[in-house]
Order: C-alpha cells, then sequence, then structure tokens
C-alpha cells in the first residue's frame, strides 16, 4: 500500500518559546479519508502548515508520495491541495480569476486552468458567480470556493481545515459528497473538522492529537468499539416523577424528556421494564450526542486532567 | 527554465498588471495629476524667473527628475502595496502552498511594479510634452537607468512589505526615507549650486546617481559620472536581489 503522507519525529517550537509539535509520527495511506482530530492549540494547524509550506519546521522530516519537503520542496508542493481554515483569497477578484491564477502558479496552461475552473464551480455549484466579486459571496460560498482552488493542480493529497465551518446542512452534505467523489476518484485526504459527525460519515481511520503528540491513530470502528458509556434521551407520554428519576439516575432535559447514561454491559430492557412499570410511554428515544464527540472529549479531557496532576 | 516556470510567472505578471489597470484610479490617476502640479508650478510658473540650469530651461532640465521620482515612488508604493496587501489578506497563501520558485514569486512582483513605474513614467513624460520640448542624448541609457532603477525600488519595497507588519509600517518608509531622498536627489536643482560639504553629502544620496544618469540619457548632462552611477546602481540590484531570495528561503515576515 503506497504512503501519501508519512510524518516523522516532527518538533516545531515558535519563536515565542510555545512547543506545538513534539516529535509527532503519523502515516496515511493513499487514496482514504483521514480524520485528524483534536481540540484548539493542539497542533492540528502547525502539523498542516508545516505540511503545506506555510510554516517552517524545527526538526523532523514529511514526505508526501515520498517526496521529502526537506530535500524536494516544490515536488511536495506540486502534490498537495490545501483548503484552510480561514478565507485567504483575493475578496477583490473574481472566483474564475482567484481559480485560473491559482492554477497558473502550479504551472498549469491556461487553456487548461480555465477548463478545470469550469468544471470545479460547476461541481461546486458556483459558476453562476463565476464573475461576481469575492466578497459577495456568502460563507458557504466562500468555502466551495477554496475547496475548487484547491482542486485546480488536481492534487494527489487534498489537506481540508475544518471545510464545513459554518455551512449550512445542505450545503455540508453537497460538500461531503463532492469530498467522496474526489476520494473515490483516487485523491488521498486529510480532513479536520470540530463536526465528529462529519469524521465518522467520512473517514475510516483517526488520528487524535492533543499537546503535539498523536494520542490516538486507529479506525474510528476501533475507536468508538472503546466508549462503554451512551447517553439517551427519552420523551416521554408526561412529566417524569422523582420516583422513575430515582430509579433509572436520570435527569429531566425538557418538560416529558429525561437524560441517562447506559453502560453497554447493561440492557436496554430493563430501562424500558422500569419506564412500563411506572406507566409511562417512551414517545421517541434518541443518543443525546455523536458518540466519537463523547469518546474524543474524554480522551483529551483525560490527558490534560493527567497533565495537571503531574504538574 | 520550465514551461511550468515561465506560466507561473506569466500568470504572477499577468495578475499584477490587471491590479493596476482595474484600480487605475489608485495606481496612475494620482501620480499623473501631482506631476502636472509639480510641471505647472515649478517648471512654468517659477521656473521662467530661474532662468537656465546646466545649460537648458529649467522646465527640461526638471522633466527627467521629475519622471523619474514618478518612476521611483510608483515601482516602490506597487510592490509594497500588492505584497503587504497580499500578506495582510493572507492571499499570499496562495503562492506560498505553490511550487513556484522564489524567484518567480520576486520577478513577478517587480514585473508589476516595473510595469506601474513605466506606466506612470511614461504618462508624466507625455504630459511634460505640453510644457516643453524633450531631448533625447542616448535613448538606452534613458531605457536601461528607468529600468534599473524602477528594478531597483521595487525590491526596496519587497523588503518592506516582507518586513511589515502593519499599514503603518509601509507608510513610514516613503514618508521618512524615501521621499527626502527623491527630493534631496538632484530632481529639481543641480549639486553644482550646494556649498561644498552638501554636495559631498549628496554624493551618498543613491537617487542622485539614479536622477543624474536618467538626465543624462536625455540632456547630456550630469552632476556625477555615467559610469559611477551605472555601478552604484547596479551595486543595489545585486545586493537587494540577494536580500529578497534570502527573506524569501527564510520566510522572513512570510512563515512562523
Amino acid at each position: 500500500m503506497t504512503i501519501a503522507l508519512k510524518v516523522s519525529k516532527l518538533k516545531k517550537t515558535y519563536k515565542n518559546g510555545t512547543i506545538a509539535l513534539k516529535g509527532l509520527d503519523l502515516e496515511v495511506k493513499a487514496g482514504e479519508i483521514f480524520a485528524l482530530l483534536g481540540p484548539n492549540g493542539a497542533g492540528k494547524s502547525t502539523l498542516i502548515g508545516i505540511i503545506s509550506s506555510l510554516v517552517n519546521m524545527t526538526s523532523g522530516d514529511v514526505e508526501v508520495f515520498g517526496d521529502s519537503l526537506t530535500r524536494q520542496r516544490n515536488k511536495v508542493k506540486s502534490h498537495i491541495g490545501l483548503v484552510p481554515q480561514e478565507f485567504n483569497f483575493n475578496m477583490f477578484e473574481k472566483p474564475m480569476d482567484i481559480l485560473v491564477n491559482q492554477a497558473g502558479y502550479y504551472g498549469v496552461p491556461r487553456k487548461i486552468a480555465l477548463e478545470r475552473a469550469e468544471k470545479y464551480l460547476k461541481q461546486l455549484q458556483l459558476w453562476d458567480k463565476k464573475d461576481s466579486m469575492s466578497r459577495m459571496l456568502s460563507g458557504g460560498m466562500k468555502r466551495r470556493l477554496m475547496i475548487a482552488r484547491a482542486m485546480m493542480n488536481e492534487p494527489k493529497l487534498l489537506i481540508l481545515d475544518e471545510p464545513t465551518a459554518g455551512v449550512d446542512i445542505e450545503i455540508r452534505r453537497s460538500m461531503w459528497e463532492f469530498v467522496e467523489e474526489i476520494a473515490n476518484a483516487g485523491t488521498t485526504i486529510i480532513l479536520t473538522t470540530h463536526y465528529l459527525e462529519e469524521a465518522e460519515q467520512l473517514c475510516k481511520n483517526i488520528a487524535i492529537i492533543n499537546h503535539g503528540e498523536i494520542i490516538q491513530n486507529t479506525t474510528i470502528k476501533q475507536l468508538l468499539t472503546t466508549l462503554d458509556i451512551e447517553t439517551f434521551i427519552f420523551d416521554l407520554d408526561k412529566q417524569p416523577s422523582k420516583e422513575l428519576l430515582e430509579l433509572l439516575d436520570a435527569e429531566i432535559t425538557e418538560d416529558n424528556s429525561i437524560q441517562l447514561d447506559v453502560h453497554k454491559t447493561k440492557a436496554l430492557n430493563d430501562v424500558f421494564k422500569h419506564v412500563d412499570k411506572l406507566n409511562y410511554k417512551v414517545l421517541s428515544m434518541r443518543n443525546k450526542v455523536n458518540r466519537l464527540e463523547e469518546l474524543f472529549y474524554k480522551m483529551t479531557h483525560k490527558e490534560d486532567q493527567e497533565m495537571e496532576k503531574q504538574s | 527554465m520550465s514551461n511550468t516556470t515561465l506560466t507561473a510567472l506569466f500568470t504572477l505578471g499577468r495578475k499584477e498588471v490587471v491590479r493596476i489597470l482595474r484600480i487605475w484610479s489608485q495606481t496612475i490617476l494620482p501620480p499623473a495629476i501631482t506631476m502636472t502640479l509639480y510641471f505647472v508650478i515649478f517648471g512654468n510658473l517659477i521656473g521662467k524667473r530661474i532662468g537656465q540650469m546646466g545649460g537648458f530651461d529649467y522646465m527640461a532640465f526638471i522633466v527627467p527628475g521629475l519622471v523619474m521620482m514618478s518612476v521611483i515612488t510608483n515601482s516602490y508604493g506597487n510592490i509594497v502595496s500588492s505584497f503587504f496587501g497580499a500578506k495582510f489578506s493572507k492571499h499570499i497563501e496562495e503562492m506560498l502552498v505553490s511550487p513556484m520558485p522564489n524567484w518567480v514569486i520576486l520577478f513577478g512582483h517587480i514585473l508589476g511594479a516595473l510595469s506601474r513605474g513605466l506606466i506612470v513614467g511614461s504618462i508624466v513624460t507625455v504630459i511634460s510634452l505640453f510644457f516643453t520640448e524633450i531631448h533625447i542624448h542616448n535613448m538606452w541609457i534613458v531605457i536601461s537607468t528607468v529600468v534599473l532603477t524602477s528594478v531597483v525600488f521595487a525590491l526596496g519595497g519587497f523588503i518592506n512589505a516582507c518586513y511589515a507588519t502593519k499599514f503603518d509600517d509601509i507608510a513610514i518608509i516613503p514618508a521618512f526615507i524615501l521621499t527626502p531622498l527623491t527630493y534631496l536627489g538632484g530632481v529639481f536643482y543641480s549639486i553644482s549650486l550646494l556649498p561644498e560639504f552638501w554636495q559631498t553629502v549628496s554624493k551618498f544620496n543613491p537617487v542622485l546617481y539614479m536622477v543624474n544618469a536618467f538626465r543624462y540619457g536625455f540632456l547630456g548632462v550630469s552632476d556625477v559620472s555615467i559610469y559611477t552611477a551605472y555601478v552604484v546602481i547596479l551595486t543595489f540590484v545585486v545586493v537587494l536581489t540577494i536580500i529578497c531570495l534570502t527573506m524569501l528561503h527564510k520566510g522572513v515576515g512570510l512563515r512562523s
């Protein structure tokens, strides 16, 4: 299996002394959609910045499809497309010009660049905005414009740094479809996101980064098996009594709704038995939070607590 | 040079020229108006009372200086505003993530600065024809000095833009260094009018060599040796180019 990205002993210390990466190792296989998660300040953006040549590394190396960033920087750059977190295009330029110029920087001849720009603007539903001033685009359109721009050199590795932040559900789902489409066409994708549902939906493998280190690197399926408690919300037909709450060790969330933690070893039948015994009807039932989100919180929070204890 | 590098250079150069033309009311019109006022006030109204300088009418004497002044300020201003603007709004990252070599990033921006300098310089030259006749002593000296001087100040503007972290930083250098150097660089007078001490001091001003070499191309008169002028200008081109490329390589002001 070809390795798309290999990060070895990567360290980054900023001039102000902040240690962002502490000898990080990571491998991403070619052709997959890989999730990179971590709380704010964990080192995700620094890692992405180094891979995409926007941040200087202190030591270590990054290889993209076998080419070393320290020895063959321009070759590495030609493999990568980047969709950053913040809008970073000229707001006074037209989407068409932004895309064609970006392709030109990668050495794509203008004729081909114009064809590609049309293709991606159409795929990302921006074609009718091609000659609008970019600052007039909505937030979702600006995000899609950055995705189209990152595709202009037809990269082998596409890095999406929170690509769906601030976009509505409909557009988010259409962007997921686009991401899956280009992944199916052979592009390796690294995705960072705060919408953990997004990672669960799109990615097979995941790495969690915290305090400049990878604290978990496995498949999402494997990771979710380590979660031993799930939180459920039951919508009942009437106001829950104190007795029911005590019996289930639950709490009220809304008027007729209760929330309870259920250990994986415990059958839900027991819960239903108690509810039934006290003459309540369950109108609906759902998970309170995304499972991955809960796990992510526990892992990063647990590490923070351990660090506090040590210090 | 590979085709991909040429394409990248052409793309960046084209983008810069399109930018200059798109915002012509900020890039081309103001210097044309300012220089017309210089011609009217200094050349026509006051100049008539000054009489001859260097064997020529005062108006004819200051035309090369004013053209060069507009080339210097516009070359510098173009690159500093374009490159710092790209840094400020982060679209500089479009170039930094691409495999475009550093020298292409530098040369592409210089092409933009040179274009604006030459467009404005040409307009000012045409305006000057309404006030005086233009003599051409040596066309090659005119062309080479204006191009090289534009490149020197484009390189200077590039360094300024790399170090700048706020808009104040790109206003300070033109206001406190560039303008005094230009005004004291023999644009409006021959340094032979100055006391000997100030003549010596003036010779430490690089703009003096650029203005005088350019004036020599038009009128065949100069306060300094034309060869010395070329040595000074070319030395600046080489040294500033090395500084710019080193800064780009290290990512000074661009990469953390």
